[in-house]
């Protein structure tokens, strides 16, 4: 499955690297979201530190010639407020204000969470049990009430309150740094740090951090958003000293003043509202240049076969699938498209097994899942044909596809148990697909479905039955995908890389499976895989894939035996068979301690 | 008794994990496991998924905890080794593991990598610097490798990155954990060939992991074969690996395909008529052979024990 969703070959990851090795500030800069926001901020913080010359008046200072002044009032640019103060004043005296309080409130959650995330999550047992209780603890408390409950003790000092609100904030930075921290914990290159004898605190620092940092900056953003918010809103219930001035009181005033002048509530309403959403909207820029997601590749069209298909040959009478000139294409996020497949072209004959052997990347999953109708949705099929039978299927519909996939065609996956569902039992999973490729009623189909497990050599077919997947082994597992697979005697079954995943012993039982029952049923196989000993075992043809091309087709025996294309021969040179088996003594460095052998 | 000083000696190891749920019994992963592996010596150590042959590598690198049985090295024992002993540790034994993607920190440069073990041990940071450049070099990576970032590399280059980490505090011992398992046919030559050089140029020792065979046979002077916790046969790598004495290695070289289809019809008629004789030897054998499935160990040595043969093979 990698591969389907991972199409990329050396070159082309180095291509695509040039244009992700741009750094996240680079991507930041290119983000005209992210670009406004940032100008939005930073113009407001910049009237904030300027207010005092900005300003002509103290933002306390009132004057009864002000009250309630219209606009445009000379000294008083948005007016007075009914105590006769300047609003522009109290206005930019207020972004201080949320400034600080957002400042005081990320940077206590932050410095609070981070520390005790990184511990909690590195280390096990009675350390991270006992952050988890405390932060679960903090977490049960009532933000808001408790701050006013707490009104006495800060004694309405924002700074204070918005000190114990950090702490209220803290769990959600916490456990955003715990589960990576846990996460980072099970990574190998923490134990290679660990074998580097690295010590715990610099393996946090150095290791651990740089994976935290990211989620943390952009928890950071918005969590700036809610203190400036929660003070505000303190602020606007009269809570705390009527001295500060800030966003929350004026618009308190400004409600009272209403009907006199409408226009005192909505000024720093307006600020607020942009402020805030201008730190919200920048957080979401941040985490999209941090946590790297590209740009989403335009889509073209559903799987769409663009160029006509070519005539036909008249020699597909033979072949049960006949692939012609197929390329396929995916949109890259630059704006480019990427070719997986170069004109394809393959002939799969009744009741033979054919190896589509390559390397990742050579399109070999791309091939068959092609013939299967599953690519994603933004692939592109820009040429060729594909043909079941003399039948094309490019450009059938979804329903007529469904009408060919588990019946003409069946598929056995890669990883067996990923491919079944953990929460329902192997029997209602094979029940399932019996009844949509058969139309049997259900007791009948779980009859034939214990058939098949019978048939597949699994030992108690009942006991598999009524087992969830979880407890079967990944062998057993992969017999059961063969007998949904071949529950209605399809004519062509993909494989791809069915034995990957599994043991060479079992490796073995499965291919002696498929081989009994290509036996019985006749059906043809095409067997994707990187692995020349499973194509030796069970494969009667072979096709050699490099780059999205076949390179070289033919009879198994006499490839391995003279293989016509360089990277044939260059894949079957890397094998490491009996020839190779190291025959010269251990080196010795230390002289004098050699021996005869 | 081989030809070469031991340099590890590990001695009747057991390990187990605690089990799930409360008060669940213990697993015992490995039951008493005996290795040598001497200086300048590759030691393959195969066995297939479950055997617990990477548990025997973390636990000679310290990150898993030995429940009984000693492990030294350089005849020290380093079983229960501190974190100070482990540190001092870390110059002589290093590893190079399977995924080389989830083994470099994606958010250091290649230069971050390979100096801070350097620079753990007290080198300074100029010094480490240049001995980078000398790493890469070493490992056949571009100069200019060290200022980039994990992701721009393939699983080949990557491993190559995790070897010369492995190699930058110039280690005696180097567990190799599956280094080439998850990497391409023809990736995996090269890379294969890289570690040998390396080791026949300095000398440096390999207990090297891995459940392919032929991997091993190819880089390895001697063999053990690990099957269920328990090593069941030990020997130079030619014959390990072409004649074997115990039925479950013999079992499992018949299983390994040969990408040679007329040897592999052979090999696979053999294989067939063993299991046969499997059946018949043992009343308890079942069809398809369930012995592989790993599911009721008993089953396993019954199947086995159907063959004749010594268990473990004195070393030559």
């Amino acid at each position: 499955m990698s591969e389907a969703q991972a199409p990329e070959t050396e070159t082309e990851t180095e291509a695509a690297d040039t244009t992700q090795r741009r750094s996240a500030f680079g991507r930041l800069i290119r983000d005209p979201q992210a670009v406004i926001t940032a100008t939005i901020l930073v113009v407001i913080v910049l009237l904030g530190l300027l207010a005092p010359l900005l300003a002509q008046h103290d933002p306390n200072e009132s004057a009864l010639s002000a009250v309630n002044a219209d606009p445009g009032t000379p000294g008083y640019l948005l007016g007075g407020d009914q105590s006769g103060r300047d609003i522009f004043a109290r206005l930019l005296y207020s972004i201080n204000t949320s400034v600080l309080s957002g400042l005081i409130g990320t940077s206590v959650a932050v410095a609070v969470g981070l520390t005790f995330g990184l511990i909690g999550g590195y280390f096990g047992g009675r350390t991270r049990f006992a952050t988890e209780w405390l932060f679960n603890l903090i977490m049960t408390f009532p933000g808001l009430l408790l701050l006013i409950v707490l009104l006495p003790v800060t004694g309405g000092d924002f700074r204070a309150t918005m000190l114990i609100f950090g702490v209220l904030l803290a769990p959600g930075v916490y456990r955003i740094v715990r589960n990576l921290t846990v996460g980072a914990r099970n990574e190998l290159y923490v134990d290679a740090a660990r074998v580097s004898g690295l010590s715990s605190p610099r393996i946090l620092r150095r290791q651990v951090m740089p994976t935290v940092r990211g989620p943390v900056i952009i928890s950071a953003a918005f969590l700036t958003g809610s203190a400036i918010g929660v003070q505000s809103g303190l602020a606007f219930l009269g809570l705390g000293s009527t001295e500060v001035p800030s966003f929350g009181a004026m618009i308190a005033d400004g409600f009272r003043n209403y009907y006199v002048d409408p226009l005192q509530f909505v000024w720093p309403a307006a600020f607020l509202g942009v402020l805030t959403s201008a730190l919200v909207l920048f957080g979401n820029s941040l985490r999209d240049a941090l946590a790297g997601a590209r740009p989403k590749a335009q889509k073209i069209a559903a799987p769409s076969v663009q160029a006509g298909s070519p005539a036909s040959r008249g020699e597909a009478g033979e072949a049960l699938v006949q692939i012609e000139g197929l390329s396929l294409s995916y949109p890259t996020p630059s704006g480019g498209v990427k070719e997986v497949l170069s004109g394809v072209s393959l002939a799969i004959r009744p009741g033979e097994t054919l190896g589509l052997v390559g390397e990742s990347g050579s399109g070999k999953s791309q091939t068959a899942f092609s013939v299967l109708g599953l690519l994603p949705p933004d692939a592109v099929i820009t040429s060729g044909s594909i043909r079941l039978e003399g039948r094309e299927l490019l450009g059938l519909r979804e329903r007529e596809l469904i009408q060919v996939r588990g019946r003409a065609i069946a598929y056995v996956p890669q990883e067996p148990m990923s491919n079944l569902d953990p929460s329902f039992t192997i029997g209602a999973q094979l029940v399932e697909g019996i009844r949509a490729t058969s139309g049997l009623p259900r007791a009948a189909a779980g009859k034939r479905a214990l058939e098949l497990l019978d048939h597949v050599g699994i030992p108690d077919p009942k006991r598999v039955f009524s087992s969830y997947p979880h407890q079967i082994s990944g062998g057993m597992a992969q017999r059961v995908l063969i007998a949904g697979a071949v529950a209605s005697r399809p004519r062509l079954l993909i494989a791809d890389e069915p034995t990957t995943a599994l043991d060479v012993t079992i490796q073995a039982e499965i291919l002696d499976l498929l081989r009994d029952l290509q036996a019985e049923m006749g059906m043809a196989i095409l067997m994707v895989t990187h692995n020349f000993g499973v194509v030796a075992d069970i494969c009667d043809r072979i096709a050699v894939m490099q780059q999205g091309r076949i390179v070289e087709t033919g009879e198994v025996e006499a490839v391995f035996r003279d293989p016509q294309h360089p990277y044939t021969r260059m894949l079957l040179d890397s094998i490491l068979d009996e020839s190779h088996v190291r025959t010269d003594s251990p080196v010795l460095v230390a002289p004098g301690a050699e021996g005869p052998r | 008794m081989t030809a070469t000083a031991p340099l590890l000696e590990i001695d009747d190891l057991r390990v187990a994990f605690p089990g799930r749920g409360f008060r669940a019994r213990p697993i015992e992963v490995l039951h008493g496991v005996s290795l040598t592996l001497g200086e300048g010596e590759v030691l393959g150590l195969v066995g297939e998924s479950g055997s617990g042959k990477t548990t025997i590598g973390r636990a000679t690198l310290g990150l898993v905890a030995a429940s009984g049985g000693t492990i030294r090295f350089q005849g020290e024992d380093i079983t229960h080794a501190g974190t100070a002993q482990r540190r001092a540790l870390a110059r002589d034994i290093q590893v190079v593991f399977q995924d080389p993607y989830s083994s470099l920190n994606p958010a250091l440069t290649i230069e971050d990598i390979l100096s801070e073990p350097l620079i753990v041990q007290g080198v300074t940071a100029r010094d480490a610097r240049a001995r980078v450049l000398g790493l890469l070099d070493k490992v056949e990576l571009p100069k200019d490798a060290g200022q980039r970032l994990p992701r721009e590399f393939s699983g080949g280059q990557r491993q190559r990155v995790a070897i010369a980490r492995a190699l930058a505090p110039g280690p005696k011992l180097i567990i190799c954990d599956e280094p080439v398992s998850a990497l391409d046919l023809s990736t995996q030559a090269l890379v294969l060939e890289l570690l040998m050089d390396i080791q026949r140029e300095t000398g440096v020792s390999y207990l090297f992991i891995s459940h392919d065979l032929g991997v091993v046979r190819h880089v390895s002077h001697r063999v053990a074969v690990i099957y269920q916790g328990d090593i069941v046969e030990t020997g130079r790598a030619a014959t390990v690996t072409s004649t074997p004495d115990h039925p479950y290695t013999r079992r499992l070289l018949l299983a390994s395909p040969v990408a040679d289809p007329v040897e592999q019809r052979r090999r696979r008629e053999e294989r067939h008529r063993m299991a046969l004789l499997a059946d018949g030897g043992t009343p308890a054998g079942q069809q398809g052979d369930p012995a592989g499935e790993h599911d009721d160990p008993n089953q396993v040595s019954g199947a086995v024990a159907g063959w004749p043969g010594p268990a473990i093979r004195p070393e030559a």
